[in-house]
């Protein structure tokens, strides 16, 4: 068993290529294509004659909405008319050859928004005055007698009036200001508001372009195989059995654990693939099963040495002097993002240009992934954007893309797609990480919760993707919603607590996932409350509530739910009850759910969400990422679990990886309760808040504590 | 060559008759707003009409298609003006992603001309697409909108 990470060259290439590229490499300017010979006021703006307003957007949509929040942040500072703004992605090599104006491009975390939100805002303002600066120009008047709204600057003295089209090209050449200043938040207009999304029309007619919808001339379609043990590699492919068939053009490999078919049409490429005799040299990891994985993090329960992540008091002291002690042991598995659009990367290769075109979450690492993989100077290389059909964290990695340029190097002037099938997408993820934890509560005589001492033993991302984030080996992020304070703080105040990871990497490559590591560290923590609540005989709120004072944020967001969903009050007939509340990427949010079981069969009626994301940009769009998340969090709750066998992935489609329909859909109740002064994610702090939550209503619907995922393994499914 | 008739219109395709359907639209006929999801009948993200009914294109073959009228998402606005359903999910503002949208518009607008007026348990057993993003909530308002305009 190999269980040493390895480092991800891509991923930290993306981190440095960035910096280092923006500094040192020059190459002619690059205009984008939809905004092109129109007047650009900067980076972020561009006004057409017919007022059009174009805005750039460097991180990418998959669905969240970060596009048109994002143009609402400038919209708001521009004073533009909505209703005329359009959007479009600057591309990564003409960030670079503009030495990164748009700064990040990567889009995870949660944080397209809140960390670009100071930028983009000045931004608009900035383009603002440059725009008003314009039209006093012309009328030989102060800047300051001069006001904008709706894309219309006024001079109310003169009675003189102009539009952002008609000066767009004299603001172009103004300076920039150097102090732009800011709205209150008290003054917005469009950001808070719940616009329409700008993106939404061409997704009901088929006519959004996604990645895999990319077609250029003469373009050929590859599909591609890689070793199913991860770590492992090609040891021979016999292309003589295939060449043959009907469209097929080239056998190609691909770095050495891959081999692809490339021919007329996909479906071609696909079926000389699955005709394609590969051997495998699968290596040691070929003996790594779940039941290895699981026994050696299992060890790691007891081990000696372990990170400390969140520490106050005496745990230990705390432990043996407690009047009682509560133990629980919790799981949770691998699982694969699934996004519906499989992975793909369309790819133009000659000794001069390497052009790519995909859906990524980071045009930036993509781009470094095109770099590296071409081995041309950065002027020589570009990549596109298109919308992503899900992203979830998968599309943050850049391996598909280098598999793209790699296969379009081997047939030099001929646009390559490369589109994994679902089996490859799902047998080659970088998988949700796998842990174990065991939870230790130390009560006085009185029931108060004195000690906690949480042991979480599995897998570490930042060691996998970024090891220049990890801190003295520790993985910060593994702490995620258990810290002492920050954006992912723990919400209980215990007098005697010890929070640590004993690190232990399988070979499976674990990957961030939307929510990722609040996702188990909420079933561990609010389940365990939930069973210190019960071992004490409190109402499982009241629990809470106690070890909360020091925490208003949290504690409000949990009151919140339990107001709305009637804690306290009957429920429905045959229905009951569960609680749970968490922290993270800057959010505070909680959830109640209502379920039935019958027969196994869980039924979840209900659930109340709230979240405090400090500002709430489009709260009709906060709404739909709370629901959505709760499709993906349930779906992982009862379904997810991708298991390992002879080193592989043994999940290959949606038939044995299952995903929620519309049926088992809860009907799900959002409170947005923005208290301002910071600024919180939004697309992934709720998931984590839905499977606790449920499961805590499942154990007062049936006496039964489930503390393994996926909830299918002990029987029950979603009715 | 196979002839098949999609959204009105004749296409001379050159597959094989065991290609899915799918492919011939996607790949062939260069429509792609018909979606690969699984290739298994399981998503729905390339579901469109045959003789008016929903199916999952990746499930049936270019030679069943034969002497039928397909209808894609493409096919849905005629002249394009936007269908009910159409109009509802973007009155609703529905799709997140959207790569499961044409399948799941598909499968709706099939619905909506067999049960005009479905009820909930009706849209529970009719629409069984997956949607990754989980437009689900959005998606049932947004049918009995479509249904009652």
């Amino acid at each position: 068993m190999n269980y040493m990470p390895k480092l991800d060259r891509r991923s930290f290439l993306a981190g440095s290529a960035t910096v280092g590229l923006s500094l040192g490499f020059h190459v002619p300017f690059m205009s984008s294509t939809s905004a092109q010979g129109a007047p650009e006021i900067n980076a972020w703006v561009v006004i057409k004659p017919d007022e059009t307003v174009v805005i750039r957007i460097a991180r990418s949509e998959m669905g969240q909405g970060t596009l048109t929040g994002l143009a609402q942040m400038v919209a708001e500072e521009l004073e533009c008319d909505w209703s005329k703004v359009t959007t479009e992605y600057p591309t990564p090599g003409e960030s670079v050859a503009r030495k990164n104006p748009w700064g990040d491009f990567g889009t995870g975390g949660s944080r397209g928004i809140r960390t670009s939100q100071d930028y983009v805002r000045k931004g608009g303002a900035a383009a603002r005055m440059m725009l008003i600066q314009a039209a006093a120009n012309e009328w030989k008047v102060p800047a300051s007698e001069c006001t904008a709204a709706n894309g219309v600057i006024t001079h109310k003295a003169s009675n003189r009036s102009t539009t952002y089209g008609k000066v767009a090209a004299a603001a172009a050449l103004i300076e920039p200001p150097k102090e732009v200043p800011l709205k209150d938040p008290k003054d917005w207009k469009v950001i808070g508001k719940s616009v329409k999304r700008l993106d939404t029309v061409d997704k009901t007619v088929g006519k959004m372009m996604y990645g895999a919808d990319v077609r250029l001339p003469g373009m050929l379609n590859a599909a591609i195989k890689a070793c199913p043990v991860f770590g492992g590699k090609v040891k021979s492919f016999d292309a003589t059995k295939v060449e043959s068939m009907k469209g097929v053009k080239k056998v190609v490999p691909v770095g050495d654990n891959a081999v692809a078919v490339v021919a007329d049409t996909w479906w071609h490429a696909k079926t000389a693939l699955d005709a394609l005799p590969i051997v495998w040299d699968a290596g040691e990891n070929a003996k790594v099963s779940s039941e290895s994985i699981a026994k050696w993090l299992k060890e790691g329960l007891d081990a000696d040495q372990a990170f400390v992540g969140n520490k106050n008091g005496d745990a230990k002291a705390g432990l043996s002097g407690a009047a009682k002690k509560v133990v629980a042991e919790y799981s949770y598995p691998y699982q694969n993002h699934a996004c519906m659009e499989p992975l793909n990367a369309t790819a133009l290769y000659t000794p001069d240009k390497c052009e790519v075109w995909c859906g990524t979450q980071h045009g930036q690492a993509a781009f470094a992934a095109a770099l590296e993989a071409s081995g041309l100077p950065a002027s020589k290389v570009e990549v596109y954007k298109y919308m992503l059909g899900g992203g979830f964290g998968r599309r943050g990695r850049s391996d598909y893309v280098t598999q793209a340029v790699l296969i379009a190097k081997q047939m030099p002037g001929t646009p390559i797609k490369l589109l994994w099938s679902r089996e490859e997408d799902m047998q080659q993820g970088t998988y949700h990480p796998i842990t174990q934890c065991r939870l230790t509560a130390g009560l006085d005589d009185k029931g108060n919760l004195n000690t906690l001492h949480v042991r979480i033993s599995g897998q570490s991302i930042l060691t996998a993707l970024r090891p220049e984030a990890l801190v003295n080996g520790m993985d910060p992020a593994t702490f995620q919603g258990l810290n002492a304070s920050g954006e992912a703080a723990i919400g209980y105040s215990v007098p005697n607590l010890l929070i640590e990871h004993a690190m232990r990497n399988p070979h499976v490559p674990p990957g961030f996932w939307r929510g990722v590591n609040v996702n188990h560290n909420a079933i561990y923590l609010e389940s365990f409350m939930d069973e210190l609540a019960k071992e004490t005989g409190v109402d499982p709120l009241e629990f809470r509530r106690r070890l909360m004072a020091n925490h208003p944020k949290h504690l409000s967001v949990l009151n919140a739910v339990a107001e709305r969903i009637g804690w306290g009050k009957p429920a429905p007939a045959g229905q009951f009850r569960g609680l749970a509340q968490f922290m993270g990427y800057g959010s505070y949010v909680a959830g109640a759910a209502e379920v039935s079981v019958d027969n196994n069969k869980v039924k979840v009626h209900r659930i109340v969400a709230a979240t405090d994301p400090g500002y709430a940009v489009n709260p009709a769009q906060i709404e739909r990422q709370i629901c959505g998340s709760f499709v993906y969090g349930l779906s992982a709750l009862f379904y997810g679990e991708c298991t390992v066998k002879d080193g592989a992935i043994e999940q290959t489609n949606f038939d044995t990886y299952d995903s929620m329909r519309i049926a088992q859909m809860p009907k799900v109740e959002c409170i947005v309760m923005p208290t301002g002064g910071f600024w919180g994610g939004v697309g992934e702090p709720t998931i984590c808040v839905a499977p606790p939550a449920v499961l805590n209503a499942i154990f007062a619907a049936t006496g039964k504590r489930y503390r393994s995922v996926p909830l299918k393994n002990h029987g029950l499914s979603l009715a | 060559m196979l002839r098949l008739t999609i959204n009105g219109k004749s296409h001379d395709v050159d597959v094989e008759p065991d290609t899915p359907l799918l492919w011939a639209i996607r790949d062939s006929i260069g429509m792609t707003g018909t979606k690969y999801g699984c290739g298994i009948a399981q998503c729905g993200a390339c579901t469109v009409h045959i003789d008016g009914a929903a199916v999952r294109s990746c499930g049936v073959t270019a030679s069943d298609a034969v002497g039928k009228n397909v209808t894609t998402i493409e096919g849905l606005a005629a002249n394009g003006v936007l269908t009910a359903v159409q109009k509802a999910w973007v009155d609703l503002d529905v799709p997140q992603c959207g790569y499961c949208q044409s399948g799941m518009i598909m499968a709706v607008s099939a619905l909506l001309k067999e049960n005009p007026k479905p009820t909930d348990a009706d849209i529970d057993n009719a629409i069984t697409n997956i949607c990754r993003c989980g437009t689900f909530q959005q998606v049932r308002a947004a049918i009995h909108a479509a249904a009652s305009a």
